[in-house]
């Protein structure tokens, strides 16, 4: 045995032949390239901006705007920058999702709840609504209802008036706007200290009926703490609280609180729209909770109500909400229809007026992106977080 | 509009793309004739500048600029291929490369001639932004507190608020988007006054269903002249574009006609001769082209003239006067250098 080769102990194997470093090789490579195209077209563009004399930059963000916005939430002059306008056009986008939000959700729900309805003419109503609206292009709807609405309301001259105190015409809605006067903060603090009252209430009676089974009527002691101490505060304070209501100017009426009909609009259009949706995704989770779990509380001896509030929603949220959150998603991307029935939102007012003033396109439309992702990402997370908190808890 | 948010993002990207490649790219004339047609960048529809007619073709004064750079380029009027645009997507357009010539009735001002890429060529309509209203008032003065209809995406925004700022009244703006829902806006009473250039505003009023009673306030609030730009950076491109504009209004200071120019050929005026391509060291060589380039225009196109009669003034339905777009010799303005 002295030809015996010596064994070489199993060296390293090279980069190439270990799977894992071989994957993080290839990874690393995909990457640089990625990384390295998009490098060059940055470049390249930078480049060819700086070659045919185009400004680059945020700095334009600091000029003045120069032109006047129908609807703004902060304080707008002509003389403010276009950093000023973004905010403008944003909080304008948000105020529609954020109504349109709340009014599809009601009205999904209710019409969702309805298509399950042993009537057959509620449910068949029910789904008549939702295959008309969620199969007519959202864009034809709201132009739709933009030209319904200038049809149907008189002009201003011969507004539509309730009492003298609330209009309406084809220049939108008018309402008496609350004017504070010195004082009115205390009806404000008192209110809120009855929100904080109502939720260790709430909190105080969970409590109690866990260690001894006594229910207290919570829901008539919040209501009378909400609405009864703000009520005492405002009367004892000598009501400092005017109104200023909208009369008639020579365009258009003046004073008061207005509503522009753009806004009712678009917002009534989503609205209806996303709640077609809202529906259907309310009928299938109520669906998806079996027949057993409804038996199973009535043999409990558990009424209607109580099996609805205890059983099968808590059941059915679970499947709505992560659906509910793609729909809120839409929505709010929706809104940038606004442009088509000139509501000054962020794309009317940030990615039109400022980008054709002052040219800057990529930046203006990637602000623009950037918005519209966060607010989607916000959403998201926030339903997240709620679904986290609504999933069933498993013991 | 979503939509057009899209299709801003999309020029966007394609502006980033193409301009990748166009730094590599030759001249626009190079380019021009070995694809063999101008493409150029036109308005979607304002009667008497650019609007299509009902065999589909492109008519307009904006569309006969196109076609005499086509005419003194190729000779030949039918080598243009148009786009059409929005006010939002035409410096993107020609920046990028996906047209060669804007003609489409662009205020030509500072900031875009000196911050977004492009250089204008000359004039071809002196325009200026009016009201226009339908409710018996009759000074712009008398406005306060109206709500005025704009359509987006102009320097229209800019000169009402400067005009109602400078005369402390108030205005609600109503922006919109389309020519289609600023009329309904404007018949439906959801304001009381429109705003737009003032020749804007008289193919507009053909479009009311009630053309009569509205009317054109006299007060002029801005000072717009619309030309034809091109990029930044191609100075032989550059030239024949402005020279062609040019050969169309002193086409006009000579008496060319697109009648009259075959019997003018044999004329003994020089300055026609050299207009023509007769005379010898006035030719299109400066320009790179045949020596014909003006006849052409003219022959194909006619003069300045010619072109704004048949298509805004007094043989079209506009019925615009010439005002300030006649002949310096006539009371107006338009003035070319002369061809020598």
């Amino acid at each position: 045995m002295a030809d015996q080769t010596p064994q070489t102990a199993p060296g390293k194997p090279s980069l190439w032949n270990d799977p894992k470093k071989r994957g993080m090789l290839i990874q690393a490579l995909v990457l640089t390239i990625i990384f390295a195209f998009f490098a060059y077209i940055f470049h390249n563009t930078l480049n060819n901006y700086a070659q045919r004399g185009i400004s680059t930059g945020f700095g334009f963000l600091n000029n003045s705007a120069g032109f006047g916005i129908a609807q703004t939430l902060i304080p707008y002059t002509e003389s403010d920058t276009y950093w000023r306008v973004f905010w403008v056009g944003l909080l304008n986008t948000l105020l529609a999702a954020g109504l349109g939000i709340i009014t599809a959700t009601i009205l999904g729900f209710i019409i969702g709840v309805a298509r399950l309805s042993k009537n057959w003419l509620v449910s068949t109503l029910a789904t008549v609504y939702i295959e008309i609206f969620r199969n007519i292009p959202v864009l034809l709807q709201i132009i739709f209802f933009y030209s319904l609405l200038l049809k149907v309301l008189p002009s201003v001259k011969n507004s539509i008036s309730i009492g003298d105190l609330v209009f309406f015409n084809n220049r939108g809605a008018f309402i008496p706007q609350p004017l504070p006067e010195a004082g009115f903060n205390w009806t404000i603090w008192a209110f809120l200290l009855a929100v904080i009252a109502v939720i260790a209430l709430r909190k105080i009676a969970k409590s109690i009926q866990e260690q001894t089974g006594k229910q207290w009527p919570v829901f008539w002691m919040s209501f009378a703490l909400l609405v009864l101490v703000p009520s005492a505060t405002f009367l004892m304070t000598g009501s400092p609280l005017g109104w200023e209501i909208p009369e008639q100017g020579k365009f258009n009426l003046k004073g008061g609180l207005r509503i522009i009909p753009e806004l009712i609009v678009l917002w009534v259009a989503l609205s209806i729209y996303t709640a077609a949706f809202i529906a259907e995704i309310v009928r299938s989770g109520i669906q998806s909770v079996s027949h057993g779990q409804t038996e199973a509380a009535s043999a409990l001896g558990l009424s209607h109500s109580q099996t609805l509030k205890l059983v099968v929603i808590p059941q059915a949220m679970r499947v709505i909400i992560p659906q509910l959150t793609s729909q809120y998603l839409n929505l709010t991307k929706n809104t940038s229809l606004a442009t088509a029935i000139a509501y000054p939102d962020l794309v009317s007012v940030f990615a039109g007026t400022s980008l054709n003033q002052t040219g800057q396109a990529i930046e203006i439309i990637f602000m623009t992106m950037m918005f519209y992702l966060s607010v989607s990402l916000a959403i998201s997370i926030f339903m997240n977080w709620y679904n986290d908190k609504m999933a069933l808890v498993e013991r | 509009m979503k939509t057009k948010l899209l299709a801003t993002a999309g020029a966007v990207m394609t502006a980033v793309v193409l301009m990748s490649n166009s730094a590599f790219a030759g001249s626009t004339l190079d380019a021009v004739k070995k694809k063999g047609f101008i493409q150029c960048g036109i308005n979607s529809g304002v009667p008497g500048f650019s609007s299509a007619n009902d065999k589909g073709e492109w008519t307009g004064l904006d569309v006969d600029f196109c076609k005499a750079v086509a005419a003194a380029v190729f000779g030949d009027t039918t080598k243009v291929k148009y786009t059409s645009l929005t006010a939002k997507e035409r410096f993107t357009a020609l920046q990028s490369g996906e047209i060669d010539l804007l003609s489409r009735n662009t205020t030509w001002t500072f900031t875009r001639d000196t911050n977004q890429g492009l250089s204008f060529a000359g004039v071809n309509y002196y325009d200026g932004q009016g009201f226009m209203v339908n409710n018996g008032v009759k000074s712009a003065k008398e406005l306060d507190g109206a709500s005025v209809c704009i359509q987006s995406g102009t320097t229209t925004e800019l000169n009402l608020s400067d005009y109602f700022r400078a005369n402390s009244m108030k205005y609600e703006p109503i922006t919109y988007d389309k020519v289609e829902e600023t009329i309904k806006g404007f018949e439906e009473g959801r304001c009381d006054v429109l705003t737009s250039d003032q020749s804007q505003l008289y193919s507009l009023r053909l479009q009311l269903k009630e053309p009569d009673k509205a009317i054109v306030l006299p007060e002029v609030i801005s000072k717009e002249p619309l030309g034809p730009s091109v990029r930044q950076g191609d100075e032989d491109w550059f030239k024949i574009v402005r020279w062609s504009l040019n050969a169309m209004i002193e086409a006009e200071d000579l008496g060319l006609t697109s009648a009259n120019i075959d019997e003018k050929k044999a004329s003994a005026d020089p300055s026609v001769k050299r207009f023509i391509g007769a005379e010898e060291g006035v030719g299109g060589q400066g320009l790179k082209l045949s020596n014909d380039w003006a006849y052409q225009i003219v022959k194909q196109v006619g003069n300045y003239g010619e072109s704004f009669e048949r298509n805004v003034g007094k043989d079209s339905p506009l019925k615009i006067a010439r005002g300030l777009n006649a002949l310096w010799s006539k009371g107006g303005i338009m003035y070319a250098p002369p061809i020598r």
